[in-house]
């Protein structure tokens, strides 16, 4: 046979069916917005999926005033069991409706529909399952079982399902009511969720779903009648809207950028550090604020893992997000593309080696391809900023102390991972990196029981978890 | 002849140290009938900058102490302070002019404090932290960590109060700069020799008197800080521009709270508030 | 294994206690980190042309194997039957790569299949469980070998490797090798059985892999087939590490046959996709790659005609030897 090569292997789009436009979803049913509109597209192909609305700030009032009306009315005094009930339904339909969720993901994201099929939507279901659970259990949360009222939530485009998940789940099952905007370039599934809501009859005013750009986002979370903000985003942006919400009473949960080392000891188990590289940084095309962008190797295996690691991404299939095989899809935005670029040519200006395997990428659409950068030192901006894209910067190191220090130098703190099979070492690493979630022998997973978030400039609060619940309490604190 | 007494001057305390402000300034504190007391430090930015250096070093190594041994320093703040309470009871009287009975009332509610979060110390973990049941073969759990260097506005008072805000943010890990009460500066200064020779180590706790106002935007704004308590700040706009300050490097920040009554026995968030949540995952398999 | 050189494995057989030290000094294996890797694998969705081409490979690569105490040389005679034409009513359907007997089967199996091509491969040294002295498995290699088997399927000594007897494993596998030796004709192709289901971890099926690497295995295999669990994705795969460093190190390249479990289609499919992301493309030939199996053949021929005809096929179409 001599090669091996997949015959192309797309998922039907036939499942899904895109609106040519899209209004906000306000007091439970669709309605038009009283500001202009603005084009979606798929960033594989750069084609037009739909029109949806720019929500205004007067559409930002009228959504914030439904949430408060169905907030005292019927979500507030609703009994925790039967809160409960509606986030069972909600859970059961996103996964009778996956794979539809999954296809438009990916139209309208350009992650792989392997990821969008296999993790972002099972994940998305799992966490509203996990959080009907508590909504009857809340006086066992430790954070008492007072919801805080209007939650004003702000989520990003790298996983638009599973992070309105991330904040819907627990902002409803602690009896909140929400307003939630989904981010510019990705707001089809939030609007498919809409329709969700709507099958699973959640009364009118639970959940609202404005979409727009920056000026939508902050006319909601300035909005004087929310009572909480909840935002995944950049540090950047979450450093405006610390500053706008001081001094208020609303409290806030910010989940924000990273840019986490990712540590691999002489005695790793090998082939899985490859592998765990390999998902750390090229997992949805490297827009994961924990992706493991700074990869610490060992001097000692330095070579060794360099080798396999080329190697290994010599196998990863960029191309068609559609295609069932593919590994590495597109860039989700020009503008994203553009940024990388920048931080990429940055790095061999400064002197740092890029390297990349043979990939064709596809003419039309925003692409990258997978790259690792070798020479780089923490003085680089490589190993700094957050890059947000399939670009690996590999630093060395002789000691544990040293490999600390480097993970630790860095104003964000989020994630880490360790790479050792000595279990004593592991530990003590995971006790000195400045990270809210720390993976050894193993590298983004996620479980809506596992609480996930960040130390210093990568944010406040947790998502997931019982700890998750706090940010959506009266007693969990600010 | 009537002996003179000999007088303390109350400088700050730095890195285990009492120097007096860099500026060389020092403002009057009055007693509760107007009377001059003390000339107490008006610490400056700098001396601000160099409370944060000295609490930055010594994170590392507080933080790192078992909690069983931070426990045992913090019930031995509270056996110093026990011994030496007559001298703060004579303090609060003359700062505030309360009776015997009062002041005796304020030195028992804070030592009993210090015991209480003593206690504390080997047992939030297991409290705020625990083991996560996520769907597949790894070991998942969450144990809380100090958030760091916290800088923490005292409320107004004597010693109750400063106790009251310092104890749980030490007693986790974190170390601090606290800018004392403002009316009341004194007691702190006393407070801080108690400290002093209790185990605490240098630059754990680190005690800045003067105006909040001042002190207080260089320390919101200041990089290495991770934490802000903001429960001495009695001005809403104070608070908000100390909180705005804190947002460019996204502290902790806990805001004032008008309607808590500092003698109850209080909530966890005095402690949560600068503890950050660790998850460790780590697979099973043979 | 960069970190090796191949200097470094000239003494690593001088003494139990070096090969000791080199097997334990090989990285480790994380078992949840491997399932997930071949799980992975196994999500690729292989369609049209690529199905057609990896069908008709999996059928080139199969050991189509009868291993039954109540086996007979008339069983054996329609087996090789079968493995010559496996679709009598295809011609262009291709014949599998060898069929795998007992030693007293081989002439029968010899006989057979003539010169058709397809190999006879015989399981020696006590198969299944290995639990004999040295002589009797050098004699029932040397009875199937002079009996005209091209393939030695041996199984090593579980016991001695569980105990830590490396080196008497490693002896044994050489002189089994040695025992494989024709006077007139090509050495018979030795491959090494570990019972990855006995030896249970991971980090054991890589030191085993090396082991029988370093002693001249000609292909190293999963299991005898009498032990669950045998050929899974995961082991398979970690033996595929283990030949591409092998080979990355030594220059050499070794076959991997897992053998056992294998019964359908969709899961050999699963195998080639691993073989070809994580050893290569070289691997992706009979020469390299087996599959141990007696029902996947007839799963395969039916995946095969339905690919041709676009319809389900039937079990009363496909034969049954």
């Amino acid at each position: 046979m001599g090669t091996f090569d997949y015959a192309p292997a797309p998922e039907s789009t036939a499942i899904v069916d895109v609106k040519s436009t899209y209004s906000l979803f306000i007091n439970g049913e669709f309605v038009d917005g009283t500001g202009t509109s603005f084009k979606t597209i798929n960033p594989a192909t750069e084609e037009i999926l739909a029109e949806v609305a720019e929500a205004s700030e007067a559409d930002v009032d009228r959504a914030v005033a439904a949430a408060r009306r169905a907030y005292h009315k019927v979500w507030g005094p609703m009994p925790g069991k039967e809160r409960a009930k509606y986030l069972f339904r909600l859970a059961r339909i996103i996964s009778e409706r996956s794979r539809e969720l999954a296809v438009l993901e990916t139209l309208n994201n350009g992650k792989p529909i392997r990821e969008s099929r296999d993790i972002d939507i099972p994940v998305a279901a799992a966490h509203f399952f996990y959080y009907a659970g508590w909504a009857d259990k809340l006086e066992f949360s430790g954070y008492g079982d007072k919801p805080l009222g209007v939650a004003a939530q702000v989520i990003p485009w790298n996983f638009p399902f599973l992070m309105l998940a991330w904040k819907i789940a627990p902002a409803l099952a602690c009896g909140n009511t929400v307003v939630l905007k989904p981010a510019e370039t990705t707001p089809l599934t939030a609007l498919l969720f809409a329709e969700i809501c709507q099958q699973a009859d959640l009364p009118p005013g639970v959940v609202n779903i404005v979409t727009g750009a920056g000026e939508t986002g902050r006319a909601l979370v300035a909005h004087p009648d929310v009572d909480k903000v909840a935002f995944t985003g950049s540090t950047s942006v979450g450093k405006q809207i610390a500053k706008v919400v001081a001094g208020t009473r609303k409290s806030v949960t910010l989940e924000l950028g990273g840019k986490a080392a990712n540590i691999v000891f002489d005695d790793a188990p090998i082939d899985q550090a490859i592998e765990g590289i390999v998902d750390g940084i090229f997992f949805n095309q490297g827009h994961v604020c924990c992706a493991g962008s700074r990869l610490l190797v060992q001097e000692s295996v330095a070579d060794d893992v360099l080798e396999r690691l080329k190697r290994r991404m010599g196998t990863l299939r960029v191309g068609d997000p559609l295609d069932k095989n593919t590994d590495v899809g597109a860039i989700n935005s020009a503008e994203q593309l553009a940024k990388i670029t920048e931080l990429a040519d940055d790095g061999d200006a400064t002197g740092a080696q890029r390297w990349s395997p043979a990939c064709d990428l596809p003419g039309t659409g925003f692409w990258f391809a997978p790259t690792i950068f070798t020479g780089v030192t923490q003085a680089h901006r490589l190993a700094r900023e957050e890059v947000f894209g399939p670009v690996l910067s590999v630093l060395t190191f002789r000691t544990p102390k040293e490999a600390v220090e480097k993970a630790n130098n860095t104003p964000f703190g989020l994630s880490s991972g360790i790479w050792s099979d000595k279990g004593s070492r592991t530990l003590w690493m995971a006790s000195q990196l400045r990270a809210g979630v720390v993976w050894s022998n193993t590298f983004n997973r996620f479980d809506p029981a596992s609480p996930f978030g960040g130390y210093k400039e990568s944010g406040h609060g947790r998502e997931g978890g019982r700890h998750g619940l706090a940010g959506y309490l009266a007693k969990g604190g600010n | 002849m009537a002996r003179a007494d000999v007088r303390k001057t109350y400088k700050l305390y730095i890195n285990g140290q009492f120097p007096r402000s860099e500026s060389g300034r020092t403002f009057e504190v009055l007693d509760a009938k107007g009377g001059f007391l003390a000339n107490a430090s008006h610490a400056s930015r700098k001396d601000a900058r160099d409370a944060v250096s000295a609490a930055r070093s010594a994170f590392p190594s507080w933080s790192a102490r078992t909690a069983y041994n931070r426990g045992q320093i913090i019930y031995r703040v509270a056996e110093v302070l026990e011994g030496r309470r007559a001298q703060f009871e004579a303090e609060i009287i003359a700062a505030e002019g309360v009776t015997a009975a009062k002041a005796r009332q304020y030195v028992d509610a804070a030592i009993d404090r210090l015991v209480w979060y003593a206690g504390w110390a080997d047992k939030i973990a297991q409290v705020t932290g625990g083991a996560n049941d996520v769907a597949g073969p790894f070991f998942n759990h969450s144990t809380p960590e100090p958030s760091g260097v916290i800088a923490v506005m005292a409320p107004q008072g004597p010693l109750f109060g400063l106790v009251s805000v310092l104890a749980p943010v030490i007693t986790t890990g974190n170390t601090c700069v606290v800018v004392a009460s403002e009316a009341y500066p004194l007691t702190s200064i006393t407070l801080a020799e108690v400290l002093a020779t209790s185990d605490v180590p240098a630059g754990v706790v680190n005690i800045l008197t003067g105006p909040q106002a001042e002190i207080g935007p260089w320390l919101a704004s200041h990089l290495d800080v991770h934490g802000l308590d903001l429960t001495g700040v009695t001005d809403p706009d104070l608070a908000r521009t100390l909180e705005e300050g804190a947002a460019d490097s996204l502290k902790r920040v806990r805001r004032p709270d008008p309607t808590e009554d500092l003698l109850a026995t209080p909530a966890l968030d005095r402690m949560t508030a600068f503890l950050e949540i660790k998850t460790v995952w780590h697979p099973m398999g043979i | 294994m960069a970190t090796l050189t191949s200097a470094d494995l000239t003494d690593v057989t001088a003494s139990e206690s070096a090969l000791r030290r080199f097997l334990h000094g090989l990285p480790g294996v994380d078992q949840v980190g491997a399932d997930a890797r071949a799980a992975m694998l196994g999500t690729r969705s292989i369609k049209t042309t690529a199905k057609t081409a990896a069908l008709d490979l999996a059928i080139r690569m199969v050991d189509l194997t009868t291993l039954e105490g109540m086996d007979t040389p008339g069983k054996v005679r329609a087996l090789c039957a079968k493995a010559m034409r496996p679709d009598p009513m295809d011609p262009s359907c291709p014949a599998t790569a060898a069929v795998c007997v007992y030693p007293d089967m081989v002439p029968a199996a010899v006989e057979a299949l003539g010169s058709s091509g397809v190999h006879v491969a015989a399981v020696a040294t006590a198969f299944p469980s290995g639990r004999a002295a040295l002589d009797i498995k050098l004699a029932d290699t040397q009875d199937a070998v002079e009996a005209g088997a091209h393939e030695i399927d041996m199984v090593i000594d579980r016991g001695a490797f569980l105990s830590g007897r490396y080196l008497e494993v490693y002896e044994e596998i050489v002189a089994i090798k040695a025992a494989c030796a024709r006077s007139e004709d090509e050495p018979a192709h030795l491959k090494v059985i570990f019972e990855t289901g006995e030896l249970q971890t991971y980090d054991n099926v890589r030191r085993a892999s090396w082991l029988a690497m370093l002693a001249g295995a000609d292909f190293i295999k999963t299991s005898t087939g009498k032990i669950q669990p045998a050929a899974t994705l995961p082991v398979t795969l970690v033996m595929m590490e283990a030949v591409r460093d092998f080979r990355a190190l030594t220059g050499t390249q070794i076959g991997v046959k897992p053998a056992g479990g294998i019964r359908t289609a969709k899961e050999a499919i699963k195998f080639l996709v691993m073989v070809n992301e994580v050893g290569g493309p070289d691997w992706l030939d009979p020469d390299w790659f087996r599959f141990g199996a007696s029902t996947l053949l007839n799963d395969l021929l039916m995946q095969r005609s339905k690919m041709k005809t676009g319809h389900y096929w039937g079990h009363d179409y496909v034969t049954l030897d």
